[in-house]
């Protein structure tokens, strides 16, 4: 397989029919392969997620990350246009499932798909790749270290957040977890109480933690990163969606 | 940690922001969560703004949890010591 790839910005259809920047990287050759839709955290779209974008790229896939706040703050800094987004509540969740589902509609229209496309996100983008896979067409999900997929935000909570609990009798995608036994936001038990829910729900799942990693181990330029547990990491996401994004040969 | 927690208040100010210009400003913001450029996991970060000028129209800061308290207690110290309305 080739690892040259192109990258370049461009704008699709979002939610209600609105035009939003993305970032597009797609490996050279023609296919047929699958498409990844990568969710920026909170602190944006900003050089780290594009790295990522990259990344499954080279790894094969027509990778996409649609801007969650090009409405807001088109053009800006990331780091400007997060604060703008912060201040003003966060991306409502039917907007941020609009986004995805415009951008996993974009990779299946390319000639090189061959019509699966996953998801994954950091951070909050963790959640909302959960509640992506609960709304619309995807085939497979990650989720890496989403605060509040289970567990209750505290009372009084200032910005507009809530838990999944009641979508996740309509994920329809297998979710591949990952999880720092560190971390508070998502703690433990609230993995152990996602764990539970998805096997009584009968739900494709895999979950992992890792000891002596919390939030954010992906992150390579902050104090958070685990580099044991993010090659483990990256190595799990390779094979999770090399299983579910593929298209099974005619003679298999 | 994502504590998407977040905290706003009307104020009257001003701020030299980017491009070394003085700004009105209108808008703080103030949340405990991931920065962008401190080296802490999380920190206090401060956004001082006039929405009205665009998402660039901003000053930042990210202050560790031991400054952000010492800045706030600093904060108090000065404006105990000096006459309200002054």
């Amino acid at each position: 397989m080739s690892d040259s790839l192109r990258a370049t910005t461009i704008r699709i259809t979002g939610d209600g029919g609105d035009e939003v920047e993305a970032y597009l990287a797609r490996p050279d050759g023609h296919g047929p392969r699958g498409g990844v839709v990568v969710i920026h955290h909170m602190p944006g779209y900003d050089r780290a997620t594009k790295e990522i974008v990259r990344r499954f790229a080279e790894m094969g896939y027509d990778a996409i990350c649609p801007n969650l706040y090009w409405r807001e703050a088109p053009g800006a800094a990331p780091d400007d246009a997060a604060a703008t987004v912060r201040a003003a509540g966060g991306v409502p969740d039917a907007r941020l499932v609009g986004d995805v589902s415009g951008a996993a509609a974009y990779l299946r229209s390319l000639p090189s798909s061959n019509g699966r496309v996953g998801v994954i996100g950091y951070c909050s983008g963790g959640r909302q790749s959960v509640l992506a896979a609960c709304r619309t067409d995807l085939d497979a999900a990650v989720d890496c270290y989403g605060a509040f997929v289970t567990g209750q935000p505290p009372e009084g909570f200032p910005l507009r957040v809530t838990n999944l609990v009641d979508e996740l009798p309509d994920l329809a995608a297998p979710l591949l977890g990952l999880f720092g036994v560190e971390d508070k936001t998502p703690s433990p038990e609230h993995v152990a109480e996602l764990e539970e829910i998805l096997t009584r729900l009968g739900k494709p799942h895999e979950l992992h933690s890792y000891d002596g990693a919390g939030h954010a181990f992906f992150a390579t330029d902050r104090p958070s990163y685990r580099v044991a547990a993010a090659n483990d990491g990256w190595e799990r996401i390779g094979d999770f969606f090399a299983t579910h994004l593929s298209v099974p040969s005619p003679e298999a | 940690m994502c504590t998407y927690a977040t905290v706003t208040e009307c104020v009257d100010a001003s701020a030299k922001g980017p491009g070394g210009q003085w700004f009105h400003v209108t808008d703080a913001t103030v949340y405990y969560d991931h920065p962008v450029h401190v080296m802490a996991e999380h920190s206090l970060n401060i956004d001082l703004s006039d929405p009205s000028r665009g998402p660039g129209a901003r000053l930042a800061v990210e202050l560790t949890r031991e400054s952000a308290e010492r800045l706030v207690a600093a904060i108090r110290t000065a404006l105990d010591s000096a006459p309200a309305g002054g």
